[in-house]
């Protein structure tokens, strides 16, 4: 039998390997060399909704904790990144621009550590995770689950675009963080850059991919996956479920986080309305999508959803909400292993067809048994 | 054997999906590389921007979806009737204009992702569009870095010149400070600040109050509401209790429809209290209802009354094209001027080089349904004339008061003592 | 002193219209442990609803008829969302959630399409214009008519509980399912029957909220996490709750607003419900259960 997500026993890890260095050169060879500049522009932006999808495949997929405010995160990556950006373009002893407009003339105490790459860049990672920890160790600890949580993490998003937007003078309010010229004394507008960060971004989604898939694999992850399937009995074997669940919520944070950092420089702004309630389930549609139960499966959604919305939406303004509702719907009423759950089972209607022993209805009920879509 | 293949199955496809991504992106490379080929072909044009052949190419860039459509999609409107105008005439350079138009879909960042997409990839010849600061401020950067042209018809809270956009819309020495001086003329000297909680509310109250501080008059409190909040109630409540001469609105959106219909309920007339609203045009007085409305202020530098030959016949045409119960508001005049403006300069330029359209631009005039604006060269705004109107029961505003002439444009508000950065 | 009361009054106010959003999710969350994010659609429906009808009715009487006529449509739209879906997800909250939330969006772009993106306008009736003054407050004939309203679906909801044969055996379900269909309770047309009344009153409130503002296809979207809130903080299924929950919010948002700004005050009432449920995970009030989880 298979956990979903984490890896078999008996699995030639050689396949899987290949199939990864097979699909990294396609990213690292194949999307570079025949995209357009601004083509390639938008792919890396697929890519960093397909790291924070990783993330939410992790807490949501294996962890059964489902994130409707992972945009927060993403947020606090992406502002962490942009006041160090915006810093820059200021030069030393100066405020960013719109902090003028606001009235704020010297730099707030909150902004002074951005001043440093060295702070700022892992800030990015650790300022999301240690909101994630220290908000899911309190809810956790009180055992607030489930829809509550959902509820709760909806609430967090609206809360931190109301505060973002009211603290003009500190955040940009809804203009976000803008007008970035350079990062790392790299003109943004140059498609060399462009280009580097898309490897750059191809490579942290690809790091964070195998980080997940070696944490599936460990003593952890199986862990994970119990206190998805039943929190109370790991509870009794003796395993504190709030700690396991905590390091799974605050690591996805964490990949949201990073996403956002690397939006930055390449979408060029960070605001509000890419954080909030709306965007934020969004990301989950990724995932939803996609299929939660596997760890490619955020991936493969992070991309088509995007893809199709990017080519759809400009077409039929309209018809792209009824779809995007409409795939919802299917997906997750009639579907909820998502594309890679329509890969798996037709991979086995394939088999049984063929008549192959390994596919008996046993195996497949026992299959859809333990691809169990955590509640 | 079973879960090998299972697990190389998404891994394939994920393979096939970035090629069909590749592909797509590829596609879009053939399609833009069709347009130097044509340029070419257009024969001795050169490589100016946006002209393929007969045809120039000129980007549109509102939000066709979302909560900003409703504003939106009337200054779309406007500026194609504009083109339309341009064409029958003969065009620029003797060429047709060809719009494209994409949908900035409410959402600040798809506006600038759609900015660069007109510029890099459908290589227009100039782009007009945005409605809010915010999606001018995400857009700005796009334009400056890419080298592109904007022209932005909305009225906005001043303190900026980026030289890649012009701004037809009024700064706020042509709206804001107007309104100020008719409130103070009227003796309204005790003002309560009220907007939404962005920038143009935020930065508009900053220099309210400097002027305030300078003219003797008193800001008894500034309020914020989230974009789109209805619940005015302890809003009201503070107005009611502060007891102010007249508020100043710089609510966006809905939010003022849930403002007039609680003033009202709480019993406060425009008679008692007048508010004086900047982001309220005709296009929002239907939306608000005209009951809950009537009788109050508003500062724009146009409306659908305003008695020129020039907008009769632009209301004229507007309703011939789009229907006659349709109304014509500030932000869509702007909109329909720009682009008569942009025609005019690249024909003046022989060209649509952004260089030289910004060279040909200073300086022009052109009769304008508001009347006569002319282009500010050092700031790449217009010299607009400022109107007060108050809001009468057919939904129509009516011009009360109004500045002796064109007022010239000072984002950077530097003629003002008071003002201090 | 003046001002003090008549923030108590907003309050109230704001407790009412959020208890009117609330009422109807109380039941379907606390019953089905169905997260319905359409329910703001359903406001939606019912506001529409008012919209169209006074077209009709004429100004004076269309809010009245509205009424009925919107807790059926809402009610009716309920019904066929949890044949058609919900039926098919018991068990799974979090996936109604999501599933309901793409239902919502297409019901938004559904009504932009046949109404139009403006929003529109619901008039007041005349009986409804301004307000009375007592002991120094204002008190809008609007405020104190959503208040009546809610203070009647309280009470038609606790008669319907107490005394009807229905009513009782929505409670028993409510109590322990399994227990009720085995003592021959037909739980899914009970089932049906809560999620009818539950849509309902979002149909009622979205009478009630064209007093407050104006109809937009995302009336709703702007009322349902507040509402969700409520639920929370009140314990699932718990009028009682509700009640207490939507009206302290009301008003601790009232009066942290009058200090400070409205942004603020949200994100205090945000940091006041984290810090409420660290004391009481499960709402204020509990259904006793011995259930392990």
């Amino acid at each position: 039998m298979k956990m979903p997500g984490a890896s078999g026993g008996a699995r030639n890890p050689w396949y899987g390997r290949i199939g990864f260095a097979l699909v990294a050169l396609g990213f690292l060879v194949l999307a570079p060399a025949t995209l357009s500049d601004f083509g390639l522009n938008l792919f890396t932006k697929y890519l960093c909704y397909a790291i924070i999808a990783v993330g939410i495949g992790l807490a949501w997929g294996q962890g059964g904790m489902l994130s409707l405010g992972q945009g927060v995160f993403f947020g606090l990556g992406g502002y962490a990144m942009g006041m160090y950006l915006k810093l820059q373009a200021a030069g030393p002893g100066k405020v960013p621009d719109f902090m003028s407009w606001s009235g704020v003339e010297k730099l707030p105490l909150l902004w002074k550590p951005f001043q440093y790459a060295w702070i700022a860049l892992p800030a990015v990672v650790v300022v999301p995770m240690a909101v994630a920890a220290g908000l899911g160790a309190m809810v956790f600890r009180r055992r607030v689950r489930g829809a509550y949580f959902a509820i709760l993490t909806q609430a967090l998003a609206a809360a931190f675009v109301i505060l973002l937007i009211g603290e003009q003078g500190y955040t940009g309010g809804t203009n976000g963080l803008t007008n970035f010229s350079q990062a790392f004394g790299l003109d943004l507008a140059d498609p060399t850059n462009q280009r580097m960060f898309y490897f750059i971004t191809a490579g942290v989604l690809g790091a964070m991919f195998l980080l997940a898939r070696q944490l599936m694999a460990s003593r952890y992850g199986r862990l994970l996956v119990a206190v998805r399937d039943g929190e109370e009995r790991v509870r009794f074997l003796g395993y504190n479920p709030t700690v396991i669940k905590v390091i799974a919520f605050s690591i996805s944070a964490g990949m949201a986080g990073l996403a956002g950092a690397l939006f930055v420089p390449v979408v060029g702004i960070i605001s509000p309305a890419l954080l909030g309630i709306v965007p934020s389930i969004e990301m989950v549609i990724l995932v939803a999508l996609g299929g939660r139960s596997s760890l490619v499966g955020p991936v493969i959604g992070a991309l088509a959803v995007n893809y199709a919305k990017t080519s759809l939406s400009n077409r039929f303004p309209s018809g792209w909400l009824y779809l995007e509702g409409l795939l919802f719907v299917v997906v997750i009423g009639f579907a909820p292993m998502g594309l890679a759950g329509l890969v798996g089972y037709g991979r086995s209607a394939l088999d049984r067809l063929r008549g192959s022993p390994g596919a008996s209805p046993a195996d497949e009920a026992k299959r859809l048994e333990d691809e169990v879509v955590p509640a | 054997m079973k879960h090998r293949r299972y697990e190389l199955l998404p891994v394939a496809l994920l393979c096939v999906l970035a090629l069909v991504a590749s592909a797509c992106g590829k596609k879009a490379t053939t399609s833009t590389g069709a347009t130097p080929t044509g340029t070419a072909s257009g024969g001795g044009s050169g490589a100016m921007p946006g002209v393929v052949g007969a045809i120039i190419k000129v980007g549109d860039l509102h939000s066709l979806s979302g909560t900003m459509a409703i504003s939106e999609v009337a200054v779309k409107n406007a500026e194609l009737l504009a083109i339309d105008e341009v064409n029958a005439a003969g065009g620029v350079l003797g060429k047709q204009l060809q719009v494209v138009t994409q949908d900035g879909a409410s959402d600040w960042p798809t506006f600038a992702e759609k900015a660069k997409q007109l510029i890099t990839v459908d290589k227009v010849a100039t782009v007009f569009g945005g409605w809010t600061s915010a999606s001018r401020k995400a857009m700005l950067p796009v334009f400056e870095q890419y080298k592109g042209l904007l022209w932005y018809p909305v009225q906005y809270e001043g303190l900026e010149s980026s030289p890649d956009i012009y701004y037809t819309g009024a700064t706020t020495n042509q709206q804001i400070i107007p309104g100020l001086e008719y409130l103070k003329a009227q003796g309204k000297t005790k003002l309560f600040l009220l907007g939404s909680d962005y920038v143009f509310p935020r930065t508009a109250n900053k220099e309210i109050k400097a002027y305030a501080a300078a003219n003797g008059m008193t800001i008894v409190d500034e309020q914020y509401t989230p974009l789109g909040s209805t619940e005015f109630g302890t809003l009201v409540n503070k107005i009611a209790a502060d007891k102010p001469d007249a508020v100043f609105n710089t609510l966006n959106g809905d939010s003022n429809v849930a403002f007039f219909k609680q003033l009202k309920g709480a019993g406060i007339t425009p008679q008692q209290m007048p508010v004086l609203s900047v982001s309220i045009a005709e296009q929002e007085v239907a939306g608000i209802g005209i009951q809950n409305i009537v009788g109050q202020l508003t500062a724009w530098n146009y409306y659908q009354t305003t008695n020129t030959p020039e907008n009769a016949k632009f209301v004229a045409a507007y309703k011939a094209k789009y229907g006659a119960n349709q109304t014509v508001d500030d932000p869509m005049e702007a909109g329909y001027t720009a682009v008569h403006l942009w025609a005019m300069a690249a024909n003046k330029a022989q060209s649509t080089d952004v260089a030289a359209v910004r060279a040909a631009a200073a300086g022009l005039t052109f009769a304008a349904p508001e009347g006569t604006v002319t282009i500010d060269g050092p700031t790449q705004h217009l010299y607009k004339t400022a109107r007060i109107g108050v809001i009468g029961a057919d939904g129509l505003i009516t011009e009360v008061s109004s500045s002796p002439q064109p007022i010239k444009p000072d984002p950077y508000l530097k003629s003002y003592t008071w003002w201090k950065g | 002193m003046g001002s003090l009361l008549t923030q108590a009054f907003t309050g109230l106010g704001i407790g009412a219209t959020l208890l009117l959003i609330a009422l109807g999710l109380t039941f379907t969350f606390g019953q089905m442990n169905v997260i319905n994010m359409a329910h703001g659609e359903f406001i939606m429906a019912g506001a529409y609803t008012a919209y169209m009808l006074q077209g009709s009715f004429g100004r004076e009487t269309s809010l009245l008829v509205s009424l009925p006529v919107a807790f059926v449509i809402a009610g009716a739209l309920g019904v066929a969302l949890e044949t058609v879906l919900i039926r098919r997800m018991y068990g799974r909250p979090l996936d109604t959630l999501l599933v309901t939330w793409g239902v919502s969006l297409m019901l938004q772009q559904l009504a932009r399409d046949l109404f139009g993106a403006a929003n529109v306008q619901v008039l007041t009736p005349s009986w409804l214009v301004g307000g009375v003054h007592v002991a120094g407050v204002d008190m809008p004939y609007a405020r104190l008519f959503i208040m009546a309203l809610v203070a009647a679906a309280v009470a038609g909801i606790w008669v319907y509980m107490t005394y009807l044969p229905q009513g009782r055996r929505m409670r028993a379900v409510m109590q322990n399912r399994q227990l009720a269909a085995c003592s021959g309770i037909p739980t899914a047309r009970v089932d049906r029957r809560t999620f009818f009344i539950g849509s309902g009153l979002a149909g009622v409130a979205g009478v009630a909220l064209t007093q407050l503002g104006s109809v937009g296809p995302t009336l709703g979207t702007n009322y349902i996490v507040d509402a969700f809130l409520v639920v929370v903080v009140g314990g699932l299924g718990q009028i009682r709750g509700a009640i207490i929950a939507a009206i302290a919010l009301g008003v601790l948002d009232a009066y942290v607003e009058w200090g400070t700004s409205a942004s603020f005050a949200k994100v205090v009432v945000f940091v006041a419900i984290v810090a409420f449920l660290q004391a009481r995970p499960q709402g204020l009030f509990v259904l006793k259960t011995r259930a392990l989880t």
